[in-house]
């Protein structure tokens, strides 16, 4: 890489710098390379600084914006009715009335992804969820809390999802075998296909800048190409936040149902 | 990953090399603001929006079915008020029938016994220019035999004074008035 260093120079194409964890007061190191070395957990960082935004930016929407509780509602407290409906329509539609019971949980996982994919869209900003820690572990615990669920209300049955009775009796145990990998897997598939999408997208749209940056006056090609990308991103973050939170209502509905 | 680049190569502009997701090191201090982060939001939603729009959406369904329930009522006192006004208004055109029906009667029976009176007055008027024109033909008979009895009288006289015979004068006239 160092050999390479002067070429890459030139081009100032830097697609991996926009995900770097710094600290938000002081900047101790010269080399970017330095900076996510030491961190204390407690560091307020720049990834304090958009949580807080996108905190921030919920509570606005859910609080101030359904302030006036009106019977005719404003346009943010209609906004904020229509997410409220969509994703408690999404938990009846997969899970039936009981998983209403985790409907707080699921909206918290859907409101925390979607801010954070959306803030992270706006330029100089930095995205949360391009982090295998942060969707890692939303990952886990969902992963953890589906598991538990699934034992603690349905005891030994719960392996039942393993045992497909639909199958051969000679399949069974073949497909018990690839059930349960596909199990094990769920979490690192659930984490790297949101954390994959977000950091993929905004290194591609860097990369184009970079481009641009380099060519001058035949720029206009890149930015176009940008803002091409950056429309497919829109749709994208969008749907990667309905896609984590629609898996999530999927894995709550075996633990709930195993039996099919 | 960075002790390569660092010594030897000073950067134009520093760029980072590898995976910033991967550092490791970083790990603790992005879970825990996340974690902070996830309560807040839990915090916001759970206690303070879900309850909120359940309630503003409940407050609108009921809201909605009250003022259906009420076009409900509505609608049915309409239906109740037209009923009524179907009732009068057949009651209305019944009497109306009646009363023009009675009237008709009445105007009729007036109107026959008008005619009836009318006709016996004619009748009675007939009779009695009847009875003028007989007497008045009579009497005209009577002079024409007055006035032939004494112009044959007079012409006999002045032709034939010998043979002028009144009595006879009058029963060749009347004779002669009778053919």
């Amino acid at each position: 890489m160092a050999s390479g260093a002067e070429e890459v120079s030139a081009f100032n194409i830097h697609p991996m710098d926009q995900f770097v964890v710094k600290p938000l007061f002081g900047a101790g190191h010269t080399d970017i390379n330095d900076v996510m070395k030491d961190l204390a957990w407690y560091t307020p960082t720049n990834v304090t600084l958009w949580l807080g935004i996108a905190v921030a930016c919920i509570a606005l929407l859910f609080v101030m914006g359904t302030r006036g509780r009106a019977v005719v509602p404003s346009r943010t407290q209609s906004v904020a009715e229509m997410i409220y409906t969509f994703v408690r329509n999404m938990i009846v539609d997969i899970t039936g009335e009981e998983g209403l019971k985790f409907f707080p949980y699921i909206m918290t996982l859907f409101m925390f992804i979607l801010f954070a994919n959306v803030l992270g869209l706006l330029p100089y900003s930095f995205t949360v969820t391009s982090h295998i820690a942060v969707t890692g572990v939303l990952a886990i615990a969902v992963f953890l809390s589906v598991t538990i669920l699934g034992f603690v209300r349905n005891g030994g049955k719960f392996l039942k999802i393993f045992w497909i009775t639909e199958a051969p009796l000679a399949l069974r145990p073949i497909l018990a075998i690839i059930e349960i990998i596909s199990y094990f897997v769920r979490p690192v598939s659930h984490s790297i296909r949101l954390g994959g999408n977000m950091m993929a997208g905004h290194a591609v749209v860097k990369v184009f800048a970079g481009f641009a940056g380099a060519l001058g006056v035949g720029a206009v090609a890149p930015i176009v190409a940008i803002m091409a990308v950056y429309g497919l991103e829109m749709l994208v973050v969008v749907i990667q936040a309905y896609v984590f939170t629609i898996l999530t209502c999927v894995y709550l509905n075996d633990a709930l149902h195993p039996g099919h | 990953m960075a002790s390569e680049t660092t010594g030897e190569v000073v950067h134009h502009v520093a760029s980072y090399e590898g995976m910033p997701q991967l550092e490791f090191s970083a790990f603790p201090n992005q879970i825990f603001w996340m974690v902070v982060a996830l309560l807040a939001i839990y915090f916001i939603i759970a206690r303070v929006a879900l309850p909120r729009i359940a309630s503003v959406l409940q407050e609108r369904h009921n809201v909605i079915s009250d003022y259906l329930s009420q076009a409900e009522d509505f609608k049915s006192q309409a239906q109740e008020a037209e009923a009524a006004y179907e009732t009068a208004l057949a009651e209305a055109r019944a009497e109306a029938q009646r009363i023009a029906a009675e009237t008709k009667a009445e105007i009729q029976k007036d109107l026959d016994k008008a005619i009836a009176k009318a006709d016996a007055e004619i009748a009675a008027k007939s009779a009695e220019s009847e009875k003028a024109i007989a007497e008045i033909s009579a009497n005209a008979l009577e002079n024409v035999k007055e006035v032939a009895t004494s112009t044959a009288g007079e012409i006999l006289t002045a032709l034939l004074p010998a043979a002028a015979d009144d009595a006879a004068v009058a029963a060749a006239v009347a004779k002669r008035m009778k053919g």
